[in-house]
């Protein structure tokens, strides 16, 4: 009974933790103002919505790896997949919730953009001293 | 000998341990950060000692368990400092450092003797099951403690972005350890569960070090994006 309790409490501040940790990363990226030449590669003018995600995703699979980048990208994508959940099963429901949730997924996409032009610039840099030998 | 599974993770998880404290003193935040550091060290140095009687003694002999569950308590009660560090960052300006340090050390006695309560009624199992019992508790207690934390920080409008993430990986890592020590006692049958414990242990060092090389100690962040509210 115990452990079945402490069970139940941990799980559910384990998503607590996890959905704030998420939110965190994404709020480092909150503020980053995006190159004139991620947006042309995204198609993305302005601010990004949660249809965006997976593009973006498939973008960063073709830029060389940044390793500071993947962990945070692992975890919203995680973040992402939950909210996908949410969308497709309580939220139906819960008509706030749908929103709440798709402007969450706009923000798992702003982070994906965000590091998708931290890596445009990575490359450039390398490239650059690549060509300085 | 373990498989080379869990010796890679094993590897993989101290390399990460060292390159926090590495980070940190790179980034010139040993000292400012002197707890989360000695935790790490110590867990280094755990982790040698364990490999000693794994090595001497063998995985399934009673030495090599002593030693395990027994330095396990260690590095829990060494976490336990960490977060109460950790507090007192956070309540540094109100000048609650004493009060805090007092209540940390009340409820830790209070664990121990708890734990002791429920293990002393069977004096067979005493000295086998003591340490795991008090990791257990306090793993429970650390939870409990690092979501008291997480809502002072909502409160006080806390914006430093290391403190905040830090404290959000302490409260991940302290649910999923709470979490697979019950599931361990309520699915032991399981070897699945208990070799998740390893995994889990790679997160902590981690996030904590993506943390302290990422952002500066200046790095700010505003609260509010903060909290999953839906409107």
């Amino acid at each position: 009974m115990m452990a079945s309790l402490i069970f139940v409490v941990s799980v559910v501040t384990l998503l607590m933790f996890f959905v704030s940790y998420c939110r965190s990363l994404m709020a480092s990226s909150a503020r980053h103002m995006l190159s004139k030449e991620v947006r042309d590669v995204t198609g993305i003018p302005a601010s990004a919505s949660g249809r965006d995600f997976l593009r973006v995703m498939q973008l960063l699979q073709l830029c060389p790896e940044r390793p500071e980048d993947r962990s945070g990208l692992q975890a919203v994508g995680a973040y992402f997949k939950i909210l996908g959940l949410v969308q497709s099963s309580v939220a139906r429901l819960v008509p706030s919730l749908q929103t709440w949730a798709e402007h969450e997924r706009a923000g798992c996409a702003t982070y994906a953009v965000v590091t998708l032009d931290r890596r445009i610039a990575f490359s450039r840099e390398v490239l650059a001293q690549q060509g300085e030998y | 000998m373990p498989g080379p599974t869990t010796l890679i993770i094993w590897c993989s998880g101290m390399a990460l341990e060292l390159a926090f404290v590495v980070c940190s003193v790179a980034r010139r935040s040993f000292l400012r950060y002197f707890y989360l550091n000695l935790y790490f060290m110590l867990v280094l140095g755990v982790e040698g000692i364990r490999y000693l009687f794994l090595t001497k003694f063998g995985q399934s002999s009673d030495a090599y368990r002593y030693a395990y569950y027994y330095t396990d308590t260690l590095l829990t009660l060494a976490l336990y400092v960490a977060l109460v560090s950790l507090y007192s960052r956070v309540f540094g300006e109100l000048k609650f450092g004493k009060y805090v340090r007092l209540t940390a050390l009340f409820l830790l006695l209070g664990t121990a003797a708890f734990s002791y309560g429920v293990i002393a009624q069977s004096t067979q199992r005493l000295v086998t099951s003591f340490a795991y019992e008090l990791s257990q508790n306090l793993y429970f207690v650390g939870l409990v403690l690092t979501y008291v934390l997480w809502g002072a920080i909502l409160k006080l409008r806390e914006t430093r972005t290391r403190l905040v993430q830090f404290v959000l990986a302490l409260g991940v890592y302290f649910s999923a350890y709470a979490a697979i020590y019950a599931l361990v006692n309520l699915a032991s049958k399981y070897s699945v569960v208990s070799s998740l414990a390893p995994i889990l242990g790679c997160l902590l060092p981690l996030s904590w070090t993506i943390t302290m090389w990422r952002h500066s100690e200046e790095s700010r962040l505003m609260p509010a994006r903060l909290v999953a509210v839906h409107r």
